[in-house]
């Protein structure tokens, strides 16, 4: 049932010719009002998720639902379709359901806004923009139980619905959204936020089409998703290779558990191309988990994924848009895990969401060996801490943590920095003022970024002492499988996660762990990992290596894996001559360096190496679809 | 009362107590309310001195019977106090006065900002708390580009090298209680060998010292006794606020910038003495205002815009005289362009100056900077064959192929050459030549990768150009909630008076507005500056904990002092007219918005007032107002100098007819077809002469083009206005 669009004006948009000139001005107009809708919701939210770390997206469509700027588009040609209802002037739509929007959101906490421009009576554009709130109800505070078996223990569910009918605030509804929350000021003054960027958006778009008329501006942006299409066609073609005799590219990775003592779950892909058309299969991918871990990936926001990771490399002006969807075919099986079925928890999809980027980047780089890059920071990991102060208080924080970008045929990769774009972290200072907890120590930690000729970034260390009695959450991966190197560079040092308490009793805890209880003076070191290393260490300049080793970032012992040596602070050269033609010697430097041979064998030396028991691998059981 | 309530009234408890440990400190460590600017009486003569990357702009102002001066020199940028010096010789040779009967140089400069940009400033060690040391190189964990960008994105190394920072064991709390005590004797060690490492500034910037600044100034002290000779920033004196990377990095600046400040500075100050007895030599701060010598040789990180903020100031000034209060300044160089917006005659500021990927938390005027400019380099990408023009730039060497000086890559400055609004026989406040040929070779290579003609490539760069800057004069327009329909827009600069008009009928800001003298607008700016001054003190309160009474007296204490000190530097109050400004925001959120309001209107309205004034700003810019509690965050008083008035010696009142200062015919392109057109000589234009477009006027700096279907009407002042032929004003 596709939804009803209701217009006064009935007159279909004519395709008129646009000149290149008039084209590259309605991209910078919308590429601008892109950029002021990220600006007002940053200004006007309150909550530290959107306000500081930037935990919200932005888009604005064409008529049809095409994402023509934005990053994470083409669900509302799906919306559009699936909704049974009417589409008018003053709508705006929000949902949180993952299953009811073809995964467009991936959890509950995101609230999506889907905001339908008319002009004249005709529907001109879509603007629409989510942004994680802090808490959404469920069993736990922040929504995100490691441990749920079931959505509906992960907070209220939203489908598509009007949150304005004809310019009116639903005010009842959105009171019974607030009412299931934890923190109802800070998810009220979020979602007025994103209003305002999108009425922002509806105003830019009415300019546009003042100034150019509705038939230039629409037609501009339909040359635009041509364009983008005829880019990433020659982009397809050039770094893809043509399936000679059936042959394809595939790779794996793994999440390594699911916080129930199960993993690691594999994901796995196969690419070719058929003349114009590029197929990504993840059949070979593992079925969905019990718990949370669960990823619902939307096929066209993979296709955005893959895009936005190319196009970088040949124009990176260009306004990135869903023109050139046709030419990639992507399948993934129903019930898989990256497509499981509801009623399926997803709250801590992250890990799965992160870990696709590393394996559309090992997948891509063997038709490409130059634009190949190693594994990196492939996850946004939580830190949660929250309970009553002394004073009966509620408080309540969630924060992502960053780690290394892996080494890249461009460089090194910077030291405890985002993959993810906007996102960045929230100050200490900000922290330890309303939280009650101090940061001992946040800093880089030595040696855990991959060796290479192009060093991958460092992880980092954040030490948490706490000021009450409360309990924690964490939600990270990459504790037991390495960030792998590249084209002979070293894989990039695991995760921990270390619990000090006051009573001098040390325990590592799980990477992925909820409600942990602690007490005032016990300190946690979150430990987040490195990016892999790109290329051959012993290629790397020794001077380099020396200044790293000065800057703290590789200590002296950490040099040797560079074939080295440092004495006293500098290069011992004939040292290093001699370690380097050894090692040399003795190398191999395989496309991937994984840092294990198989998952038996990684298993074997868990319990020496992390302190763990090896997770047991997973029993798959069919699900059928609830009942809706 | 719900629990989100409880924990919004404990944030702001503990928000409260910040702030009073913060006053407390500010008493501690210098004056409150803090004098911002220093100046003395008028009277004498005000040099303004503005030294841009080519030409030094002078402007001597006589304040007792408003005749100006104006000259301009070669900028010498080995030592930019010689171009100084060789203007001032030649400005009183031009007006016939001794050096020594300047009392006052008001001075723009650039060096902080060209030393950021080129790389070029001091070694600093930086000393952070324990636990710490990674913070400039972790920064904000920011990588910019977009899903993907960080395939391409190298991160720049930090300005305080990680192998010269070393840490402190000592630590603060939020609340200011030092937890851990300052180890001296472990500092002590580690500064000696950090300061005879080669380092040329320090910076101490510890972990919540925004709350108790102790310990910086402690090791201040012993760095001091260690090294006299190397300056050293604290942070909390420098940026007294909470975040640390931000509070770090904004030091650091400082620090790096602060030896090639100080040394000029102090040269300047020698020289200038030495010529002139007991001149006072005032900098323009990024926020407007008036440093003294002194304070900018400290505190350098504030002069980043001094350049920009003196062509806003002169714009300021200039539009006064011409009775515009509303205006959009746009002042286009070769490789990038500043644009401002001024609202009843107030620039708007903002809290942190950029300068290239450096970003630090200092008042600035709020100037937008766009990599467009007029050496500004066209290309089509093979891919998808978008025409993209900049940032990079042709720069000074090799230039726009028109320049003939081996420049090849088509610029928008080549487009102007293309176009005819560059006339290849007019010269550029120089000798330099123009090649028309030139500028066609490198265009085809546009028209070719495009399949259009030359003339349309040259039409499309300028208007991709326009469009970039249309971009940057939306977001200090538009995204800040003003239409620019209600705005006249000034171009200037080198390039500024080629582009205005096609930017105005872009924007609908009429008229659009060619300062008499726009390579010059900078200096006017230097020397017209009010003086001000300024008394603040943060206090967070909800409205409703406080009443009408208790603001007001703070705010009398406060605009009492602030007026003091501008009485002892010899304005009469009679003179002197204040302002409040009042800093408030809705309870948890994070920005805060400045209502400016009379005494008059706030002993009338209240705080009421304030709250509603506020909902309505809110809602002008964010399309919402929430029915939150409003919260105060900080009080200030601004008071200023009377406003002089310099009018230009007019040359009276002339008819409509330009004809007399027609110089030649030619052909302009527009609007895609070649029109005739004439090229006028600005110096002979009086006021009242109407020009009909399309038009170029040429003058010794500066190229000016009036569109066809356009007016150019000379004012009193001098102003070029350019109105739509079909405008009320222009009939």
């Amino acid at each position: 049932m596709a939804a009803t669009i209701v217009e006064t004006n009935t007159k279909p948009f004519n395709r008129v010719q646009v000149d290149p000139i008039t084209l590259d001005i309605v991209e910078n107009a919308l590429r601008n009002a892109r950029t002021e809708m990220d600006a007002v919701l940053f200004r006007t939210a309150m909550s530290p998720g959107i306000r500081e770390q930037h935990d919200a997206f932005p888009m604005i469509a064409n008529q049809e639902g095409k994402m023509v700027v934005g990053q994470f588009g083409s669900f509302l040609y799906g919306f559009i379709n699936g909704y049974d209802g009417t589409i008018e002037d003053g709508d705006i739509f929000i949902t949180n359901d993952p299953y009811s929007c073809n995964g467009a959101v991936s959890h509950l906490n995101d609230w999506l806004l889907m905001m339908p421009i008319f002009h004249e009576g005709k529907l001109v554009s879509w603007a629409a923009m989510f942004g994680h709130m802090t808490d959404v109800g469920g069993k736990v505070p922040g929504s995100l139980p490691t441990d749920a078996k079931m959505i509906f223990e992960e907070g209220i569910i939203i489908p598509p619905t009007k949150i304005y009918r004809k310019g009116q605030l639903a005010d009842e509804i959105l009171n019974i959204l607030l009412h299931n929350t934890r923190m109802p000021e800070w998810n009220k003054s979020d979602f007025f936020a994103i209003i305002a960027a999108l009425r922002l958006a509806e105003r830019r778009v009415r300019e546009n089409i003042d100034r150019f008329g509705a038939d230039y501006y629409i037609s501009a942006m339909w040359d635009m998703l041509d364009r983008n299409r005829a880019a990433m066609s020659a982009i397809i073609q050039m770094i893809i290779p043509e399936a000679v005799d059936g042959k394809k590219a595939s790779f794996e990775d793994w999440i390594d558990d699911d916080g129930m003592g199960n993993g690691p779950y594999k994901i796995a892909c196969s690419l070719h191309r058929e003349g114009e058309i590029a197929y990504f299969d993840f059949s070979e991918s593992d079925p969905q988990s019990f718990s949370s871990i669960n990823f619902l990936l939307n096929e066209e926001m993979f296709k955005m994924f893959f895009g936005a990771f190319t196009i970088n490399l040949f124009d990176p002006q260009i306004l990135f848009n869903d023109g050139f969807y046709d030419l990639i075919e992507v399948h993934i099986p129903e019930g898989c895990i990256l497509k499981p079925k509801k009623p399926a928890a997803l709250s801590c999809r992250t890990h799965m969401l992160g870990r696709i980027f590393d394996l559309m980047g090992g997948l891509l780089g063997q038709g490409a060996p130059d634009a190949l890059n190693a594994a990196g920071f492939s996850d946004s990991p939580h830190f949660m801490y929250s309970g009553f102060n002394t004073q009966g208080e509620w408080y309540q924080l969630f924060q992502i943590g960053f780690g290394g970008v892996p080494g890249r045929p461009a460089g090194d990769g910077p030291d405890g920095h985002s993959m993810w774009p906007a996102f960045t972290n929230v100050p200490n200072e900000f922290l330890e003022a309303y939280f009650p907890l101090r940061i001992r120590e946040y800093a880089t930690i030595p040696d855990s970024g991959g060796a290479g000729l192009h060093r991958g970034g460092n992880g980092i260390v954040i030490a948490y002492e706490m000021m009450e009695k409360g309990e924690i959450s964490i939600h990270d991966d990459r504790w037991l499988t390495y960030p792998w190197g590249v084209n002979g560079g070293e894989p990039g040092m695991r995760s921990t996660k270390r619990l000090v308490r006051k009573t001098g009793e040390e325990e590592n805890i799980p990477s992925k762990c909820d409600r942990v209880a602690v007490e005032p003076g016990d300190m946690l070191y979150f430990n987040t990992w490195g990016g892999g290393g790109w290329g051959d260490p012993l290629a790397r300049d020794a001077e380099l290596v020396a200044m790293d080793v000065k800057r703290g970032l590789v200590t002296p012992e950490g040099a040797r894996r560079y074939g080295v040596v440092i004495e006293d602070g500098e290069v011992d050269t004939r040292a290093t001559r001699k370690l380097r033609e050894k090692m040399a010697a003795d190398q191999v430097k395989p496309l991937f360096n994984r840092g294990f041979e198989s998952i038996e064998e990684l298993k074997g030396r868990c319990k020496k190496e992390t302190g763990f028991e090896p997770p047991v691998a997973p029993v798959f059981r069919r699900f059928a679809q609830a009942a809706e | 009362m719900n629990s989100t309530d409880d924990l919004i009234k404990r944030y702001e408890d503990r928000l409260a107590a910040f702030e009073a440990r913060l006053r407390r400190m500010e008493a501690g460590t210098g004056p409150v309310p803090q004098l911002r600017s220093q100046a003395r009486a008028g009277g004498g003569l005000r040099l303004g001195v503005d030294v841009g990357g080519t030409f030094t702009d002078l402007l001597l102002l006589d304040e007792k019977n408003g005749r100006t001066f104006t000259a301009k020199v070669p900028s010498t940028p080995s030592d930019s106090s010689i171009g100084v010096l060789n203007g001032i010789e030649k400005i009183c040779r031009e007006a016939g006065i001794e050096p020594r009967e300047i009392t006052e140089v008001m001075h723009g400069t650039t060096v902080a900002t060209n030393t950021v940009l080129t790389s070029s400033g001091a070694l600093v060690g930086l000393v952070t708390t324990k636990g710490y040391r990674d913070v400039l190189q972790i920064a904000r964990s920011y990588v910019p580009g977009g899903l993907g960008g960080w395939v391409i994105w190298n991160k720049s190394a930090p300005l305080a090298p990680l192998e010269y920072t070393i840490e402190a064991e000592e630590r603060m709390d939020a609340n200011g209680t030092a937890i851990v005590p300052l180890d001296e004797k472990a500092i002590r060690k580690s500064l000696k060998s950090l300061l005879n490492s080669g380092i040329e500034a320090l910076t101490i910037a510890l972990f919540n010292s925004y709350a108790n600044d102790a310990h910086e100034l402690r090791i201040a002290e012993i760095a001091r006794e260690i090294a006299p000779d190397i300056p050293v920033s604290t942070s909390a004196s420098i940026m007294p606020e909470m975040y640390e990377y931000e509070r770090t990095e904004t030091t650091v600046v400082n620090s790096y910038v602060r030896p090639v400040v100080s040394k000029y500075v102090s040269n300047l100050q020698k020289e200038l003495q030495q010529r002139m007895g007991d001149v006072m030599l005032q900098i323009l701060r990024s926020d407007g205002g008036l440093s003294s010598a002194q304070l900018a040789m400290d505190q350098p990180v504030n002069l980043l815009m001094s350049g920009p903020a003196g062509g806003v100031s002169g714009a300021l000034w200039i539009a006064k005289q011409a009775d515009v209060k509303n205006l959009l300044t746009f002042d286009m160089g070769g490789t990038s362009t500043d644009v401002a917006l001024i609202e009843n005659s107030i620039a708007r500021t903002r809290r942190e100056t950029r300068v290239a990927d450096v970003t630090v938390r200092a008042p600035s005027i709020d100037v937008r900077t766009v990599g467009a400019g007029g050496g500004s380099i066209a290309y089509v990408p093979e891919l998808t064959k978008a025409l993209r023009v900049g940032p990079q730039s042709a720069g000074a060497v090799p230039g726009p192929s028109a320049y003939n000086k081996g420049g090849e890559q088509p610029t928008v400055t080549d487009a102007n050459v293309v176009l005819g609004y560059l006339p290849s026989d007019a010269k550029l406040g120089g000798d330099m030549e123009i090649s028309r040929d030139l500028a066609v070779k490198s265009v085809s290579g546009i028209a070719d990768a495009l399949s259009i003609s030359v003339e349309e490539a040259a039409e499309g760069i300028i208007k991709i150009v326009n469009e970039n800057m249309c971009g940057a004069l939306r977001l200090v327009s538009v995204e800040q909630g003003y239409d620019p329909r209600e705005f006249a827009l000034m171009g200037f600069g080198g390039a500024g008076p080629l582009h205005v008009n096609a930017l105005a009928k872009l924007i609908n800001s009429w008229p659009a507005i060619i300062p008499p003298g726009p390579g010059v607008l900078c200096a006017y700016g230097d020397a017209t500056t009010r003086l001000r001054n300024e008394a603040s003190q943060t206090f967070v309160t909800r409205i409703s904990d406080t009443s009408d009474r208790k603001i007001g007296d703070m705010l009398e204490a406060l605009q009492k002092s602030a007026a003091e000190a501008l009485s002892e530097e010899g304005v009469a109050p009679e003179e002197q007219d204040a302002f409040y400004q009042i800093d408030i925001r809705y309870r948890g959120q994070g920005m805060k918005l400045t209502i400016n309001i009379s005494p008059e209107d706030f002993a009338r309205d209240g705080l009421a007032g304030v709250a509603e004034r506020f909902d309505k700003e809110h809602e002008q810019l964010f399309t919402f107002a929430l029915d939150a509690d409003h919260e105060l965050v900080g009080l200030r008083t601004v008071v200023q100098g009377a406003e002089k008035s310099f009018i230009a010696p007019g040359r009276g009142k002339a008819g409509t007819d330009a004809s007399g200062a027609r110089v030649q015919s030619t052909k302009l392109y527009t609007d895609g077809k070649w029109r005739d057109a004439h090229i006028y000589d600005r110096g002979k234009l009086n006021p009242g002469n109407r020009i009909d477009g399309p038009a170029v006027l040429t003058e010794m700096d500066s190229t000016s083009l009036i569109l066809h279907d356009h007016v150019g009407i000379v004012d009193p002042v001098g102003n070029v206005l350019i109105w739509p032929a079909n405008h009320k004003n222009a009939r």
